[in-house]
């Protein structure tokens, strides 16, 4: 098909789209008036239920916990394919000049700072989801960057050290089993999959909301080693190539 | 002009999905091809999150908040949050086997690759 037939179809479709979705548009309730009662439920229930004040993670950590984490094995299951596409085995030891090379003192100096409000900053993300707005996903991503920042400013050299260490595979897939763990915790006090049966202290407290914390923080350790398997799965292959063409 | 502010937010989703689709459909190269993937993805974000926005609503966090706040839609919220992360690592699965199809054609043409062999 050529690229001239292929646009006109295109432009068939689209019309046919636009028309259909104007009406749809049309026909939804006006922007900004809210009309379903779930999210008024839930919201004037999590407080009293859960005794979580961030009624977004009491939703994704404990209503529909079990959707989240069917997602949090896509993300698991997406890394495992990358390092099993992007590792092959002949080709790990080329390192190139270019992984030697550290920058200038002074970037080394501001990054230091930079590197240990990032992991505090994401620590406190992870673990006060419950409270305010965060939570281990959002947590994990900010943990994860803080690595990227030794890159930066060391070499290849250092960040390898951080990131390929085997501990932060296990970590990955302990975050991963940690959330179904907790789930299956729930069989022991009789009560279904998933069900938040630890008890819930006082509300407005870090350890308060029983099982969403705990959650949040195991969420929070796979999205993070998650990220940085990534990012030197991804690196190793640049700096490989890199020191091919050489 | 008070309809037009009304439905204007969800036709602002469909113009960005027609984008990522016209970007799909035109592509020569595969990079090119997956950004205009997350580019179609973004638009459920935008739609969602319309769907769920009530004028003068509260974020739905009570740290500060008094129990009766009138708050927008957080279940619409809470999905788009997993599935921002979620869709970065799909997107880093999906570029990783691009890099695999340059390295076996040696091309990132979408319409030289049908050239491969199985």
């Amino acid at each position: 098909m050529s690229q001239k037939v292929r646009l006109r179809i295109f432009w068939i479709c689209a019309a046919g789209f636009a028309c259909i979705y104007f009406l749809v548009a049309k026909n939804l309730p006006p922007w900004g008036h809210y009309r379903g009662p779930y999210g008024d439920v839930i919201s004037s229930l999590s407080v009293y239920e859960r005794h979580a004040t961030d009624v977004v993670n009491a939703i994704d950590y404990d209503y529909r916990g079990f959707d989240t984490l069917a997602e949090e094995f896509i993300l698991f299951t997406s890394v495992l394919g990358v390092m099993m596409l992007l590792r092959p085995p002949e080709r790990k030891a080329t390192p190139s000049a270019t992984a030697e090379e550290s920058m200038s003192p002074a970037v080394q100096l501001a990054a230091l700072p930079c590197f240990a409000i990032l992991i505090l900053f994401g620590l406190y993300m992870s673990t006060h989801g419950q409270l305010t707005p965060g939570g281990g996903f959002q947590g994990g991503v900010i943990i994860a960057s803080a690595p990227m920042l030794v890159y930066v400013a060391e070499h290849f050299r250092a960040f390898k050290r951080i990131t390929s260490h085997p501990l932060v595979e296990g970590l990955e897939a302990a975050g991963a089993a940690g959330y179904a763990v907790i789930g299956v915790t729930a069989f022991a006090a009789g009560v279904p999959f998933l069900t938040n049966w630890v008890p819930l202290g006082v509300t407005g407290k870090v350890f308060s909301s029983g099982t969403i914390a705990a959650i949040s923080a195991c969420v929070g350790l796979e999205v993070a080693t998650a990220f940085l398997l990534l990012s030197y799965t991804y690196l190793a292959e640049i700096i490989a190539d890199a020191g091919k063409t050489k | 002009m008070n309809s037009v502010i009304h439905t204007f937010p969800y036709l602002v989703a469909g113009w960005v999905f027609l984008c990522g689709l016209y970007g799909i459909v035109t592509s020569r190269h595969l990079v090119h091809m997956v950004v205009s993937m997350a580019v179609l993805q973004t638009s459920t974000y935008i739609l969602l999150l319309n769907i769920g926005f009530r004028q003068s609503g509260a974020a739905p966090v009570f740290a500060d908040l008094p129990p009766s706040t009138r708050i927008v839609d957080p279940i619409v919220q809470a999905l788009m949050l997993t599935d921002i992360v979620v869709e970065a690592t799909v997107v880093a699965l999906v570029l990783a086997f691009v890099v695999k199809a340059h390295e076996n054609a040696g091309t990132l043409s979408p319409d030289d690759l049908r050239m491969m062999r199985g």
